[in-house]
This record gives structure tokens, sequence and C-alpha cells, in this order.
């Protein structure tokens, strides 16, 4: 075994150590921090010296706006398990507005929002949460006396890059579901075309958060995404495909109700409308809060935040199918199916009785011998 | 005289029976993934893998055949053709159409004679060609989920752009009961059929001959 640095493909150089170091970031946090999000990222080891290196030494502008949301992405980044990543993060970037932990407001910090787009043009991070209202011409939402619409359209085009983050600002998320009468929409839909990246979930993880604005530290650019705008790091793979309840999938073991013996034993919650067979997240392999625990271990099945409409199109949340629509709450896909199949059956039976007593509709009639 | 006729050629009656073999398993096992009916009792079982293996495998085979039968549509005789499915297209398909369908409903005493479908039958089948369409779309697009840039996400991944995954997998689902139901109506029309006609119609399908009667055509 050797941990002489030429030889440890992960090794970060003394200097860049040094540099945090003097930061007054811990080394060994420092060094967790940086090989953790290099996994995140799913980057080779050998790439652990230049991410670090990134991360040492820049420190991005960010400005992190809320139209309707809840705050609660905020509340993830800000109350992650690891106070490291927190603090890292904090000091990876210049957060130059913030609505949930500026002590600025009102005018004064409209004013400092302005100059910072303004003294950052074309370089700040746009971190968006929360769904953009058009109905009434944007009065559902607005920030001193601007709408959603306006300002972020201003704000996206100013900045190197948009992250979106949770639900809402990635897909409407909640504000959006049907009959939306704000007339919510994404961020991507109210500015086609800008440098967008959408990490949907409710709530957006941290993790995957740190790890996107790491990639644009060290790489200068947005991570690879797929077709809906969500990096293929954090969204590449179905929540199915990796979780640890796939083996009593595959093996037939499944929890019924909450609290039966399967579930108690840690069966798996597809029988409880588990969304994971259609849900894109590294939940299972990242999970929440450093890695202490997500839905699924913890005994509720996914209900797919982090799918576009997915409140409309998941629900409901503890069944396997959604509702076929015309047809009472109770009635499943099989049930209409058997009522389907056995009216048919019926149908069929009496024609039956009517065809066999009926005469002279029979062809070959001249041919036909009756045997003794 | 009665003549004996070659009517369903080897590549049909192939292709009828391996869809029946499919769609039987296809159901079987898609019903026990979209909701299983057993549970195993230990971990070491492979329940729903296995289910899952033989929708797969039988969800290629039946893909292989509905589109051997598509090429035979261009290849084989006349009624195993494409136009034969378009009976309604012709004055005396619209006619016999009628014929049959009054014939169904109890208002007309005589069944239009043929060698091949019946234009009623021949529109059933028909839509249920577009039902197995539906089925291997859907189907293979559920299944490429598994691997996004696969080749089966790239060849289908349009169709999450129209509709959801959860949306998708319920239709999945009910076409299955339609082609369930279909499968009772096809069955006792076929028996009808064999005792009206007189004429072979549930032998053909093993045999290929129908016994037909030129006169009466």
């Amino acid at each position: 075994m050797s941990l002489d640095p030429v030889s440890n493909p992960a090794a970060i150089p003394e200097e860049v150590l040094a540099r945090a170091e003097a930061r007054g970031i811990n080394r060994r946090d420092f060094i967790r921090f940086c090989t953790m999000t290099t996994a995140a990222l799913a980057l080779p080891v050998t790439m652990v010296g230049r991410v670090a290196a990134a991360v040492a030494d820049t420190r991005v502008p960010v400005i992190w706006v809320e139209y309707q949301s809840c705050s609660g992405d905020s509340e993830a980044l800000l109350r992650a398990n690891q106070p490291t990543a927190g603090e890292i993060i904090l000091d990876l970037i210049s957060l130059e507005y913030s609505e949930v932990v500026m002590a600025a407001a009102g005018h004064q910090a409209e004013e400092a929002k302005r100059q910072a787009a303004e003294k950052y043009r074309g370089k700040y991070l746009l971190v968006v949460e929360g769904s953009v209202p058009t109905g009434a011409d944007g009065a559902y939402c607005t920030i001193g006396g601007h709408s959603a619409v306006e300002d972020c359209r201003k704000l996206v085009n100013g900045a190197f890059a948009t992250i979106c983050v949770g639900s809402c600002s990635s897909f409407g998320g909640i504000p959006a579901a049907a009959p939306n009468p704000t007339g919510a929409i994404s961020v991507m839909e109210a500015v086609p075309g800008a440098p967008i990246v959408n990490l949907p979930g409710c709530p957006v993880n941290a993790e995957n958060l740190t790890a996107t604005i790491v990639h644009v530290l060290t790489f200068g650019k947005l991570p690879a995404t797929d077709s809906l705008g969500r990096p293929k790091f954090a969204y590449g793979k179905r929540i199915h495909d990796n979780c640890e309840r796939r083996g009593h999938f595959d093996a037939g073991q499944y929890a019924q109700t909450f609290g039966d013996v399967g579930h108690r034993q840690g069966h798996c919650l597809y029988q409880l409308g588990c969304k994971g067979p259609e849900t894109f997240h590294n939940c299972p392999t990242i999970r929440y809060n450093e890695g202490a625990s997500w839905p699924v271990m913890a005994g509720h099945g996914c209900i797919g935040c982090s799918e576009p409409g997915f409140w409309d199109t998941m629900s409901p949340f503890y069944r396997r199918l959604p509702k076929v629509p015309g047809f009472g709450i109770e009635d499943t896909a099989d049930k209409i199916g058997i009522g389907l199949a056995a009216a048919t059956a019926m149908a069929f039976g009496l024609h039956g009785v009517a065809s066999c007593f009926r005469k002279g509709d029979a062809m070959e009639e001249d041919k036909v011998v009756r045997e003794e | 005289m009665l003549e004996i006729r070659y009517v369903w050629e080897w590549p049909v009656r192939i292709t009828h029976w391996v869809n029946v073999l499919c769609m039987l398993m296809l159901s079987i096992t898609g019903f026990y993934i979209g909701s299983p009916f057993m549970t195993a009792s230990e971990t070491s079982q492979y329940i729903m893998g296995w289910m899952r293996l033989l929708h797969f495998v039988f969800a290629y085979l039946f893909t292989v055949s509905v589109l051997s039968r598509v090429a035979w549509m261009f290849l084989g005789n006349h009624h195993a053709s494409w136009k034969a499915f378009f009976p309604w297209t012709t004055a005396e398909g619209r006619r016999n159409f009628v014929k049959m369908f009054r014939y169904y409903t109890f208002t007309g005493k005589k069944i239009s004679y043929e060698v091949g479908h019946n234009p009623v039958a021949a529109t059933a089948y028909l839509g249920i060609f577009m039902l197995f369409f539906f089925q291997i779309v859907s189907g293979f697009t559920l299944y490429g989920m598994y691997a996004p840039g696969g080749v089966w996400s790239g060849l289908t991944g349009w169709v999450l752009t129209l509709v959801g995954s959860q949306w998708l997998r319920l239709l999945h689902h009910g076409v299955m009961w339609l082609l369930i139901g279909f499968f009772i109506n096809h069955f006792y029309s076929g028996w009808l059929m064999d005792v009206k006609e007189r004429n072979g119609t549930m032998s053909g399908i093993f045999s290929g001959y129908r016994y037909i009667e030129p006169r009466d055509l």
C-alpha cells in the first residue's frame, strides 16, 4: 500500500490543500468534499486534483432568486446535514442575492441584485427556485414591482448559465399542476434557448447542486444533459434500477400495506405505488442529508417528485397506475378490464344461444347428410 | 361441386398461432408485472425476474411474428394481402359488410359467404393490427427506460414526449384488456362460422384448406 502522491491517482497537490487551508477549510473536510463531488459527477478518480484546484481557487458570483416557491430548495442546501458541504459551497460561491439568507431587504436588496447582475454580466450563475407564473400578466408573483417573468428573463439572459433547482423551476412543479390557476411555467419555457440546467426534485438534492456548480468551476461549462435538460450524472438512471430494495422486487417480495410483515421486513414498495420504475434520479446512490436516508429507505415509495408534471402524472401516489378517467376513484384498470371481458363473454354467449335456435341460415344445406 | 381450396398459406398460420401463444404469455406475465399476484416466501426466489424475462422474450417473438405477417401482406396470396384488410374500399365489400353486419345483429338472414375473411372480420383485424402496433411501440418504450441513451430509448424516446410513462403504462394495460375482449369475440365468431358456413373455418387455421362451393360465392 502506498500513499505517496505520485502513485495515488486521487492525490491533491500540497499547495492546493494549503490554499484551501488558508481559506479556513479543514484539510480533511476539503479532501472529503472534493472526492465525494468528483464521484457524484461520475468523473474518474484522476479528476480529483483538477476539481480540487478549481474549488480552491475560484469564487463564482451567484444570484439566487425565488418565484413561486416554498424555499424548500434553499432549506435543503442550508440545512444540509453535512456541515462542511454548506460551508464549502457558501465559500465556493459569492452569494450576491438570496431572499432566504441575505440581511438586506426591500429596495436595498433589489438594488444589490441589479448591481450584481450589471457587474458580473455574463459571468454570474443564476439559481432559480420556483415556477414562473404568466397568468394575469404575471401579477401572481412580483418582486420589487416587476413580474417574475420580467425578472426571470432579464436575469437568465444576463447570466453565464442558469441552474433551476427543484421541480417548480425545472418543470413548473406543484404550482403548474392542474388546473394551474396562475399559468405557472418552467424557466426553460419562460426563456427558451438559454443555457439552463434543470435539477428537479422536491426539494433539489444539495449534493447535485454542489456538483453542478463544481462542474461549472472545473470545466467552465454546464454538465451534459438529457432531453429534459437534466444533468446525466444525476438523472441518467432510474431510481428503480439502483434501488436497494430491487432484490425484493425481482424475487417477488412486496409490502402490501404499510406496517404489514413485508413492509416491516423492508420488502419492495411497488404494490404501495412506488414510482421508482418511472423516475430518473440518483436518490438511491446519493441519498439526502449526507447519505443519511431517502424516501424508499425510510419505508415510503417514491412519488416521482423529480419527473415533469409529477403531481398530475404520478398520482395517485399509492397506486401503481393512474386513475382511469371517467370512472370512480375506486375503479382500477383491472376492475374495468374484467368488467369488459365479462360483458363481452356474456354478450357473445347470449348471441350464441340465439344463433343455435336460428333456422335456415346455414350454408350447403343441400349437401348435408344426417347420419343414422 | 365442393372444392378444396388452399386459402391460408403457412406463414399466415404460423404467425397466427405464434401470436396466440405470445398474447397468452404476454397477458399472464404482463398482468403479473402490473399487479404481482404471487409473492415470494424467500429472497432467493426470482418470480418477478422470470416474469419480466418471459415478457421481454415473448415481446421480441411477438414483434418478429407481427412484422413477418406484415411482410407476408406483400408476398402472399390475395387473402393474406394488406388489401384484404380494407374490404369497404370496393362496392362488393361494402355490400357484404352490410350483409354480414345484419346477419350478426339478427336483422338479416344470410351470411356473406367468403373464401377468406368476411368484411366485418377483416375490419376487426385491421383494428387488431393497430392495437398490436400500439402494444409493440408502447411496450418497447417502457422497456427502453432502463437504459436512457440506449437503442430502444433512442428509437422510442419520442413516445414519452407525447404521453408520460404512467399514462403509457395505463394504456398498455388497457389495450391488453381490449385484446382479451377481442379474443372472446374471435373465438366465438370462429365457432359460429364453423357451424353456419360448414366450410372448415376452424380447421382452416390449422390446415390452410377450406371447402368452398363456387356456385354459392
